[in-house]
Parts: C-alpha cells; sequence; structure tokens
C-alpha cells in the first residue's frame, strides 16, 4: 500500500469491512445490514450504494430505514442491466456506504471494470465502505477453488485488495444449516436450489471451502496485528477488564516470525499454468511476508521468435501479475535457466517457483528438464514447482 | 472420477449423520467465540427462537447472567428450566437442573455458557458433563464458549490476556460436535474513527485471541472434513490446510530443509511431517547421520515418519497423497550417479533421477527443491 501524503483539501481515505463468507447464503449481507443498522442507529449517515435481495424477506427488512441509492440503468446487446451508480454515491458523500456483492463484474462501457474499483472510488473520497465477497473469489485461491469444487471462478479479486481491507469478518454458518436454508428455498428459488445442491452445494465442498475461509480470516486477522501498537498502558488494561472479566495481563511475550527475508522469484511463460504459478508464488509470498518478482525470458525484447498468440500470452500473464501488486518484466537471454538463475541471484532471490512441465504431447526435453538444469545451477536457492491443482470433483 | 458415483447426495448426509451417532444421541451444536460481548448468547437464543418456531420443543437450560436486552428479548417465548437451588452460598456456580431436563425432555436444550465446575456433592463434576449426559439421552444441546475455556487453549490465551481460567472443557468434547460455529466480529465494532477509541494493546490482544479462535475452528471443521472423506471411503485431499513434508535422508542438508519447513508450517498454521523410506544398506556413518536428521526433524516440531518401500519416491507419494500434503520438500543431490553418466543422457532422460521422477509424479502437491 503506497502511504498517502496529507494534503489539506483531500478527505482521509474511507475505511473498508469485508464480509467475507464460503458460499451463497451464510448470511453475509444480512450481518452487513444488520450492522449497517446499528452504525445508522448511532447517528451515522449510512446509505445502500447496491444491494441484491435475491428475494430474501428477512434480509430485505433489514434495509428498511436505509436510503437506497437508485441503481444506473445500462443498455448493453439490446437488455437493459442495472449497475451501482458509484457517480451519485460520490454526489451524495455518505459517511458509510453497503456494497453488496465485493466481486463482480461491471457491464462492458461501465467507468471500471470491476465493482471492486468501483468501491476504490468511494475510498479514494473519504467514503468508508461495507461489502460482501465469498473465498472462492480471491485470486490466490483460484486453482485451489477449482482443486475443491470443479469450478472456475472467473469473477475474482486481488489479494492485495483485501489486504488493503481495514477489516475482513468471518461471517459463518454450518454447512449443515446452510443445506437446510437450501433445501428450504431461503437462498435460492427452488429450480435454481436443485441445480446449486447437485454442483457447488456438496457437503464436502462446503466444508472444506469454509475451512479455507476461517483460514484466510485468521490470516487477514493476523496480518493486521503488525499494524497494531503493544504499548503497556493502565487505562488499556482497565478497558480490556471490560471485556474479558480479568483483572491483570502478564506481559506478551515477543512475536517472533524469525528467519531472513525471503524474495521469491516467479517464472512466466505463454502456458497457461503461469497464472497458477504466479497466484501460487503471490501466496506462499504473501505468508512469508516476502518480495514477490516475475519474469519472462525470451530471445528478443519484443519476443519476435514466438507467434503472436504466444507473445500475447506471455504478456497476459505479466500483466496478471502486476494487477496482483507482483513486480513483472521480460528478460533477454537465449538460455532460460541460466538468464533465470542469473537475473534471481543479482536480485537476492531465495526461492524460485516454476510452472509443473507438461506431459502432453512430445516432451520438450529443455521444458521438462528445466527445473533440473535451474536446481543444477542455482545452488543458493529453493526451486518450487507449483503443483496442478486441478479439478478433482 | 470415480470418486463422484461415491459420494452420497445431501439429503443422504443428512440422513447419514442422523443415523449414524447413534440413533439415540442428541447432536451438539456449539457457538465459539473469542471474548465476552461478541454476541454467543444472542446468536444461540436466537437459534432456540427460530427452532421453536419451527415447531420444535425448546427449553433454556441456563442462560448467562447479565443478559442484553436483545437476548431477553429473544428468550421471551422460550420455556426456562430452573436451576438447581443449592442454597444461597453456592448460588455464584449456577447448577443446570439434568434430572428435571431429563424428566422433561425436551428436543432442544440451550446451555449458554459451557465451561461451569459444578460444587462438589452436585450429579456430575463438571457442566460439559451434565450436557454430555442430556445429549447421551437423546436431547440435542445448543451451547456456547469462549476459546479461553477450551483445556488445551488455555495456556496459549493465557499468554495472551494474563488470565488463567479455573474451569475449562476439553478440547475432544468440541472436536465430537456435530456444528461449531465462530460468532466473529470485529473487536471494535464500529469502523468509523470517532468510535469508541481502542488502544493498541487492546486491539492487538483481541486480534490475537480472534485469531486463535479462528484457527480453532478451522482445525474443528478440518477434523470434520478428513471423517467424513473415511467416512465415505475417500482418500482425495483438498488442501485446505497446509501439509508440509521434508523428506529426509542421510545426505540431505536437513537443517536448512526442516528450519525452512517449520517456519512455512508456522506461517501457514500448517502441519510439518518428516518422513525417511527405510533403507537396509547404510554404512554406519550414513546411519548416524541418518539418526542426527531425525532427530533435527523432531527439535523442529515435526512429526517423524518411516516409511517403508521398494520404491522410495512412489512409498513418499503414497504416503503424501494418503496425509493430503501441499508441499514436498526434497533434497537434490547435484552430481548423478556415475551409472548414470555411463549410461548417457538417454537413461537419464527416460528414467531420470530421483527429484525429476518425484516432480513428474507429484499432483497436486508443490515440490519445492534444495540443493546440497
Amino acid at each position: 500500500m503506497t502511504s498517502s501524503m496529507h494534503v489539506p483539501d483531500q478527505p482521509a481515505r474511507g475505511k473498508l469491512r469485508i464480509y467475507l463468507g464460503y458460499a451463497a447464503g451464510v448470511g453475509k449481507t444480512y450481518q452487513m445490514l444488520n450492522d449497517a443498522q446499528a452504525l445508522a442507529k448511532g447517528g451515522k449517515d449510512v446509505v445502500i450504494g447496491y444491494f441484491e435481495p435475491h428475494g430474501r424477506a428477512d434480509t430485505i427488512a433489514k434495509t428498511y430505514g436505509l436510503p437506497l441509492i437508485p441503481r444506473r440503468k445500462v443498455a448493453y446487446r439490446n437488455a437493459q442491466f442495472e449497475e451501482m451508480d458509484t457517480a451519485a454515491i460520490l454526489a451524495r458523500k455518505p459517511a458509510i456506504c453497503v456494497v453488496d456483492e465485493f466481486p463482480h463484474s461491471n457491464i462492458p462501457g461501465s467507468a471500471h471494470a470491476k465493482r471492486w474499483q468501483d468501491v476504490q472510488a468511494l475510498l479514494d473520497a473519504g467514503i468508508d465502505v461495507l461489502t460482501t465477497m465469498n473465498i472462492q473469489h480471491l485470486e490466490s485461491l483460484n486453482d485451489q477453488v477449482l482443486h475443491i469444487s470443479g469450478i472456475q471462478v472467473r469473477e475474482t479479486i486481488p489479494d492485495w485488495v483485501v489486504q488493503q481491507a481495514d477489516q475482513v469478518v468471518m461471517v459463518d454458518l454450518t454447512p449443515r444449516a446452510l443445506l437446510n436454508r437450501l433445501i428450504c428455498g431461503v437462498v435460492y428459488a427452488p429450480d435454481k436450489a436443485q441445480k446449486a445442491l447437485d454442483h457447488f452445494f456438496k457437503e464436502s465442498t462446503l466444508v472444506a471451502l469454509r475451512e479455507l475461509a476461517l483460514r484466510q480470516t485468521a490470516h487477514e486477522v493476523e496480518i493486521r496485528q503488525l499494524d497494531l501498537e503493544e504499548l503497556p498502558n493502565l487505562e488499556d488494561e482497565l478497558s480490556l477488564a471490560n471485556v474479558f472479566t480479568a483483572n491483570e495481563f502478564a506481559p506478551k511475550p515477543e512475536a517472533v516470525h524469525g528467519g531472513p527475508k525471503e524474495r521469491i522469484l516467479v517464472y512466466v511463460t505463454a502456458d497457461p499454468s503461469s497464472a497458477m504459478a504466479i497466484r501460487r508464488a503471490k501466496r506462499v509470498a504473501d505468508y512469508l511476508q516476502a518480495d514477490c518478482f516475475a519474469v519472462a525470458v525470451c530471445l528478443h525484447e519484443d519476443m519476435r521468435e514466438l507467434d503472436a498468440a504466444a507473445r500475447q500470452a506471455v504478456e497476459r500473464h505479466l500483466n496478471f501479475a502486476r494487477n496482483l501488486h507482483v513486480e513483472a518484466r521480460l528478460l533477454e537471454g537465449q538460455d532460460v535457466a541460466a538468464t533465470l538463475v542469473d537475473f534471481a541471484r543479482r536480485n537476492g532471490v531465495t526461492q524460485l517457483f516454476l510452472a509443473r512441465p507438461k506431459e502432453r504431447g512430445l516432451p520438450s526435453l529443455t521444458r521438462r528438464r528445466l527445473p533440473h538444469q535451474v536446481v543444477q545451477l542455482a545452488r543458493d536457492m529453493q526451486v518450487t514447482v507449483v503443483a496442478d491443482r486441478v479439478s478433482i470433483s | 472420477m470415480t470418486e463422484r458415483t461415491k459420494k452420497p447426495t445431501p439429503e443422504e448426509l443428512l440422513f447419514l449423520a442422523e443415523t449414524e451417532q447413534g440413533k439415540q444421541r442428541g447432536k451438539l451444536k456449539v457457538f465459539l467465540g473469542y471474548a465476552s460481548g461478541v454476541g454467543k448468547s444472542f446468536r444461540l437464543v436466537d437459534e432456540g427462537r427460530r427452532r421453536k418456531e419451527r415447531g420444535e420443543d425448546v427449553i433454556v437450560g441456563a442462560i448467562q447472567p447479565g443478559t442484553s436486552h436483545e437476548v431477553k428479548a429473544a428468550l421471551v417465548n422460550l420455556e426456562i428450566a430452573p436451576l438447581l437451588k443449592l442454597g444461597e452460598s453456592l448460588l455464584k456456580a449456577p447448577v443446570i437442573d439434568v434430572h428435571a431436563i431429563l424428566h422433561r425432555r425436551p428436543r432442544v436444550c440451550l446451555v449458554d455458557g459451557l465451561a461451569y465446575d459444578n460444587p462438589p456433592g452436585t450429579r456430575n463434576p463438571t457442566r460439559w458433563r451434565d450436557v454430555q449426559e442430556l445429549l447421551d439421552a437423546g436431547i440435542d444441546i445448543i451451547t456456547s464458549i469462549n476459546i479461553q475455556y477450551i483445556a488445551e487453549l488455555r495456556e496459549r490465551v493465557a499468554a495472551v490476556t494474563g488470565k488463567q481460567v479455573q474451569s475449562t472443557v476439553p478440547q475432544a468434547f468440541l472436536f465430537a460436535a456435530e456444528e461449531i460455529v465462530v460468532v466473529d466480529v470485529p473487536p471494535e465494532m464500529c469502523i468509523t474513527a470517532d468510535a469508541v477509541e481502542q488502544t493498541g494493546q487492546m486491539s492487538r490482544r483481541l486480534s490475537e485471541l480472534r485469531e486463535i479462535a479462528l484457527l480453532f475452528a478451522a482445525d474443528v471443521v478440518d477434523h470434520q472434513l478428513a471423517q467424513y472423506l473415511q467416512r465415505n471411503g475417500l482418500t482425495q485431499s483438498f488442501g485446505t490446510q497446509e501439509c508440509i513434508l521434508v523428506c529426509v535422508t542421510q545426505r540431505t542438508n536437513a537443517k536448512t530443509m526442516l528450519e525452512s519447513g517449520k517456519r512455512n508450517a508456522n506461517r501457514f498454521h500448517g502441519e510439518l511431517i518428516a518422513a525417511y523410506v527405510r533403507q537396509h544398506d547404510l554404512s554406519a556413518d550414513d546411519q548416524e547421520a541418518l539418526e542426527r536428521n531425525l532427530a533435527l526433524a523432531r527439535q523442529n516440531g515435526a512429526e517423524v515418519e518411516i516409511l517403508e518401500g521398494e520404491d522410495p519416491i512412489q512409498a513418499i507419494l503414497n504416503f503424501a497423497s494418503e496425509r493430503g500434503i501441499t508441499q514436498i520438500f526434497v533434497g537434490h543431490t547435484l552430481q548423478n550417479k556415475w551409472w548414470q553418466r555411463l549410461a548417457g543422457s538417454y537413461v537419464r532422460s527416460h528414467l531420470g533421477n530421483h527429484v525429476d521422477r518425484l516432480i513428474d509424479r507429484a499432483h497436486g502437491m508443490d515440490v519445492r527443491v534444495f540443493p546440497h
């Protein structure tokens, strides 16, 4: 996150709170609106910027009394669509805005391609935002979610966007209760419910996604602890006592994260598995609080040795890395392994991430042996061959 | 792909869950919180209210003192079983009236606050044992607990709060619950700047407790998932929890690998396992080096497994897929064996060395190669 310089006329950036769930129907929107009502009751200027009712009566009831900013009507390919009216919200300038379905993609031609970008605009204008998302929309978990659920989630949110949130709150419901709701028709209309039951809503899938969401929330909580001061203060202890009904506090042992600072380099090619390698490298980097870079290696700066499709694919993968806030660049070199390792060494890389060599078609000796070659050259770093986390269901 | 046919439908699952635990035993549902005031009591009573509205016979076995008006409102239409009257001096330890509840035989009993020690001379020494008795009698229980009262977490929580609680509930009792729900709220209930100002220290401690609660719930869920897969004869791994396998031999640079493994396992809150595939022709020196490496593994908190198998790579892969490993750490010998060099590139590319074979065959797992 770039530190924002304080300019007097510019409002402080708004705060973002994400209600994280693991499936439709766990109660994210309900919880968010419940909190929004409490904030409004406390005298805050709260508006609903976007709300998706899904015909759920108890959730709809939670919107009563909160001003709703009318949606923007958009015509696209002879059909009418409705999107959040970001400009109208900015003009209205509430203190807090409720925005349902954070990962939504806007209709082509909208000011922003993604709703999370609309939310950035609201935050920039100093508006606090409450929003909802499911764990499967987190970019770095995309391959794992495919592996668990058999579903390739298209609408994803880069991890850094979630990391920027001031709070991530887990909205928990047991899979059993969720399945009950589904069977009772609370979540979807009956025809859609059966389809959901047959596909996404298998209990094993739900349990696994729930575990992912719990672990992710724990991680989000943990990384925010680094920003929290640990200053001994008598007043704190008195106020803490109210929460814990405890009287005294022992000094906390210092958190030790240990180990040298890691730097991770991920190798990108035209192959689709590059996206997987980037996501995984970035996820590991985030957990280890390591720096992460991505490089592709080509003979020529303009990649003329590749056909147009491959060139575009490499560019796409490098841009994909940049969107995840991974610094990415193209290296020129004859020998992929040597170029990679040389770059890695000059930049103090401790771990190199490569996609798994493909088995389809004729085994290209060089590609199959790339990890081997890299290991031979890079005696001073670790080489990780990233799993192909394909669907198993 | 064969797994698809084995997977039961959700309806079958519900049925399975209902019959499997024994026809008589009631179901346990737990609301788990990280501090007082996160709203467990409300969630619990609200669920009781909804169940009552659905026509279930619900009574309240115990409710925490000092309830909010929200909780009181949800309690209005619920029948409350009075606590045992044990005389003036014992009122501080509220004891649920197990005898009366068993006699009353509700379908569901709400027990707000699971961690209480009963005074000497009562039916059971602790409230969780009271609850167990009610469950055994076929009564469903909805209950609540804060993490500091879980016996196995007590020390960790005390390190954060400085407070050691007396009454605890064993972790195993909660792992056996049919359902466990985390009641998660942001430590500061309001995100705006002028809300109740929280000092760094308090936020920090609450945040650490919240993390412990979420990870505990994730562990319970992981346990449930493992049980579910086992019940249904599935061996697949979902890789929801990072699980690192360090392959140890007498030659590996075990120190680096294990330290890195430990750091990764800690950061991901995952598991660390070290495995060695038994070889029978080790020299005394090699045997000693191996023992040193295995001791190092134990020192780093790894669970150590000795595997058997003609083909070491296959033994590791079998074990890894059984245990749901997500990352394999393996050492790489830089010199090819003399016979490989003699046999030339044909053998090298077709037989490959161990690491290449591992990389080729480790589906769904990252392979991290450590030079040595």
